[in-house]
């Protein structure tokens, strides 16, 4: 076991749990509510969004490709469900096909023109973010959707665990959301051939085809999969808003793609674990939580934690660079 | 031994251009093949069609197992046991060695095939090769000769019977050669035809059977690889004679135009002594990490020598930046043209005059046109490049004409002293004759000329005094004249 534990902390999954760590002891000391139980089931209900998605995302860097697009699909997949759902007699089973339906669609869009331009995944997710988000404003209005039906309010939750004082500790449909999407990514990309696959081909796309990999249907499953993810989130954060606004998520994807980045995957592909980047989403909702706690003026909170993003990413940076210096020592 | 496959004329036309002409090629079960010819001779084409990347034009046949196709598809090559080393590899640098092995394990079915068995896969082929490899490394913490292995070990897990492969010596050491050579001999033994591609006149000869040489799309032979020389088999893939002799000028009335006195730089070289006259060519020899290219670079002003002294026309200079380098008409073609000495996505002419935009600005600054187009034109014209359009980017060029890019690009600087690094790499042996015809052109007009090799016959027949360098340091300095090849091998590898 000692190896295991050394080979953990070499790594950058093992560094970052330490810098977790710390932040979580010092915000225990420094404020009173940090470490309460009811404090971390409002942020994993309220980070559920995020971690969901950076959990598709990171399918996506790993396979060598980026998508900025998702937050769009995701405000498209909620505002159909939710309309359909507030005029026809329908129940949670069908919501969560509609979702799934408008987000695997979105992702495939995305898949298509990536595999048939040849373009890079950037740009052609910076445009459909754009034609996605300006579709959904057009048809709207950009109106929101305040009254949903009752069966979707009164949502799933089932209270665990009452204390002395009568207050209620929740299980509910966000925690299930997320646990669901790190669970099904984590077998996704560790059990499965299609896991291997997505590996290799963002390790080394050429050397993916000629191995005999078919690269145009790994990436629609690679966006596909981005896309039923954002489906999924896109439902649970709605009904934990309890309304659905056309414009209440488009501008939250680089927070995410921050924290999956955070997480150690790699933007050039090949590189990157669940562990990771849950871990980074930790940092990031434990990091914005903390200053707030801690009553740091919010404009602040938002200047730190892109301080703390960039010092991370430097960090990261560096150590590849000696990685790989290292490996030229070898080679020489 | 019997045939594995069996090439009937084979020809491939894209558009107007024949790639192959009528090429027929056997190659027996556990046999070492070479196949040989310049870039563009064909090979590659050869090569994708063996492997089912691209159908031959109707007409030929190809026969494996007593099997006839007119074509291979990708999967039937592989079903086959055909097995491609790439030069690039093709490997997947994020993945470990047993993944990287066992990968075609991955490929069908959903349900992982799981680590057990997949390092089981991947050890009872490298215990097969008899070869020692860490299961759980990554691939990309590997040298180059280690991933070479994981590429054999690769081709021999997908049950391979004939393994091609793509100039496969071209970055390795000599023992990494010789590792590769017993390897080879291993595959043989077990039945596994080899096919080298190259085109360089290599170590590989030693134990290949056969040589088959392509030249422009067609078939010249096959020859028994021992009735092979070098000199034969450049002749056959050139279509011309290149015998050169040791031919030195008598310098001793020209002035010293570089001189360099007790230079020394810590961790790269020591002690250097050696002045090239006015007109000499002066070749300097030595293994990787022998110090050529540090000093090099320090006579470049990148690398500020420690100690000692270099003078330039009788004057001591003191060179702490190229620029300072260039300023004292000093230009350096670089090793590596592809990374350092071009931008390739540029075109042609913007290469050329990179070295020297600051004389052709105008008025207010600015880069004149017409001296900008004058220049290019001296540039194309003094070196020969064959171009259609100075606009088209550099990468569109041949090796040859990239390199001869290149020193038009330090010509322009007008400089006094021209060190060349490994200035024939990667380029053809027809382009590599144009290259040698131009350093002498450029030596008879007064230039100082230090070239840097690997390659004993480029400094033997082409410069006029060699010094041998080992460890960073000078280990002796030789006239052609009193050198065979041979004698001139032992003092490197001495």
């Amino acid at each position: 076991m000692p190896d295991l534990s050394k080979r953990l902390l070499h790594s950058h999954e093992g560094k970052l749990l330490l810098v977790v760590l710390a932040l979580v002891i010092f915000l225990s000391l420094a404020t009173k509510s940090f470490l309460s139980l009811q404090n971390m089931i409002d942020l994993l209900t309220s980070y559920s969004f995020s971690g969901m998605l950076a959990a598709g995302l990171l399918v996506v860097l790993i396979s060598g490709g980026i998508d900025i697009s998702f937050t769009a699909s995701a405000s498209v997949a909620q505002y159909v469900a939710m309309t359909i759902a507030n005029q026809y007699h329908i129940g949670w089973i069908e919501v969560i096909l509609i979702c799934a339906v408008v987000g695997i669609a979105c992702g495939l869009i995305n898949a298509v023109l990536i595999g048939t331009l040849g373009l890079s995944s950037i740009i052609v997710t910076i445009a459909t973010l754009n034609v996605f988000f300006g579709l959904l404003m057009f048809v709207t209005h950009g109106n929101e959707i305040f009254a949903l039906p009752d069966w979707f309010v009164n949502g799933a939750n089932w209270v665990v665990y009452t204390d002395k004082q009568g207050n209620p500790y929740i299980f509910n449909l966000q925690m299930i959301g997320l646990i669901a999407a790190f669970v099904l990514t984590a077998l996704l990309l560790t059990r499965t051939n299609i896991g291997r696959q997505i590996y290799a081909l963002g390790s080394n796309k050429d050397a993916a085809q000629r191995v005999g990999i078919k690269v145009f249907r790994l990436n629609l499953l690679v966006y596909g999969y981005m896309g039923f993810v954002a489906g999924m989130a896109s439902l649970v954060q709605a009904q934990d808003a309890q309304s659905v606004s056309p414009n209440a998520l488009v501008g939250r994807e680089l927070d995410v793609l921050a924290a999956v980045v955070l997480g150690g995957a790699s933007l050039t592909g090949g590189v990157g674990t669940v562990f990771g980047t849950i871990l980074g989403v930790m940092l990031l909702a434990f990091l914005q939580n903390g200053l707030l706690l801690l009553g740091v003026q919010s404009y602040w909170s938002e200047c730190f934690t892109g301080a703390v993003i960039l010092i991370a990413v430097s960090a990261l940076a560096l150590e590849r660079q000696r990685q790989r210096a290292g490996v030229r020592r070898v080679m020489a | 031994m019997p045939d594995f496959i069996n090439l009937a004329r084979i020809s491939k036309h894209f558009g107007g251009v024949t790639a192959l002409a009528d090429v027929d090629l056997t190659i027996s079960a556990g046999e070492v093949h070479c196949l040989a010819g310049e870039n563009g001779s064909g090979k590659s084409t050869l090569i994708k069609i063996i492997s089912g990347v691209q159908p031959p034009d109707s007409g030929g046949e190809i026969v494996i197992d007593g099997q006839r196709y007119t074509h291979l598809t990708p999967a039937e090559s592989t079903r086959i046991g055909v097995q491609v080393i790439y030069q690039d590899l093709s490997l997947f640098p994020d993945l470990t060695v047993a993944e990287n092995i066992a990968f075609a394990q991955h490929l069908r079915g959903l349900r992982g095939a799981g680590k057990q068995r997949l390092r089981a896969k991947a050890e009872a082929v490298i215990a097969r090769l008899g070869v020692s490899l860490d299961l759980d490394a990554l691939v990309g913490e590997l040298s180059i000769a280690q991933r070479q292995l994981v590429a054999i070990c690769r081709a021999l897990a997908a049950e391979a019977r004939l393994v091609i492969m793509d100039e496969p010596t071209a970055s390795l050491t000599r023992t990494e050669v010789d590792t590769l050579l017993d390897i080879t001999r291993e595959l043989k033994r077990r039945g596994i035809a080899v096919v080298f591609v190259s085109h360089r006149l290599d170590e590989v000869m030693e134990i290949a059977e056969r040589v088959t040489v392509l030249r422009d799309g067609r078939k010249l032979g096959t020859w028994d690889a021992k009735d092979m020389t070098p000199r034969r088999l450049g002749t056959l893939m050139t279509g011309h004679e290149f015998d050169y002799k040791v031919v030195v000028p008598d310098l001793s009335a020209a002035p010293v135009m570089l001189s360099v006195r007790g230079l020394s730089r810590r961790g790269d070289f020591e002690d250097i002594n050696f002045d090239i006259r006015q007109g000499e060519i002066l070749g300097v020899i030595g293994l990787l990490g022998s110090g050529r290219t540090e000093l090099a670079l320090s006579l470049f002003g990148m690398r500020p020598p420690d100690r000692g002294q270099i003078r330039l026309d009788g004057a001591p200079v003191s060179l702490t930046s190229n620029r300072a380098a260039i300023d004292h008409g000093i230009a350096y073609v670089s090793e590596d043209r592809l990374s350092l000495g071009l931008v390739l996505e540029q075109p042609i002419a913007s290469n050329i005059v990179l070295s020297t935009l600051d004389k052709l600005t105008g008025a207010a600054g600015l880069l004149s046109g017409d001296r900008t187009r004058s220049a290019v034109w001296q540039g194309i014209e003094q070196l020969g490049i064959k171009v259609s359009d100075p606009e088209n980017p550099v990468r569109t060029l041949s090796g040859g004409n990239q390199q001869r890019v290149v020193i038009a690009k330090w010509l322009a600087t007008q400089p006094r002293v021209l060190i060349l690094d490994s200035p024939t790499v990667g380029v053809d042996i027809n382009a590599k004759d144009g290259i040698y015809a131009i350093v002498k052109r450029l030596a008879a007009e007064g230039m100082a000329v230090m070239m840097i090799s690997d390659e004993i016959p480029e400094v033997l027949y082409h410069a006029h005094r060699i010094l041998v360098m080992q460890g960073g340091r000078v280990k002796g300095e030789f006239h052609p004249a009193q050198l065979s090849e041979t004698s001139l091998r032992e003092a490197i590898d001495a």
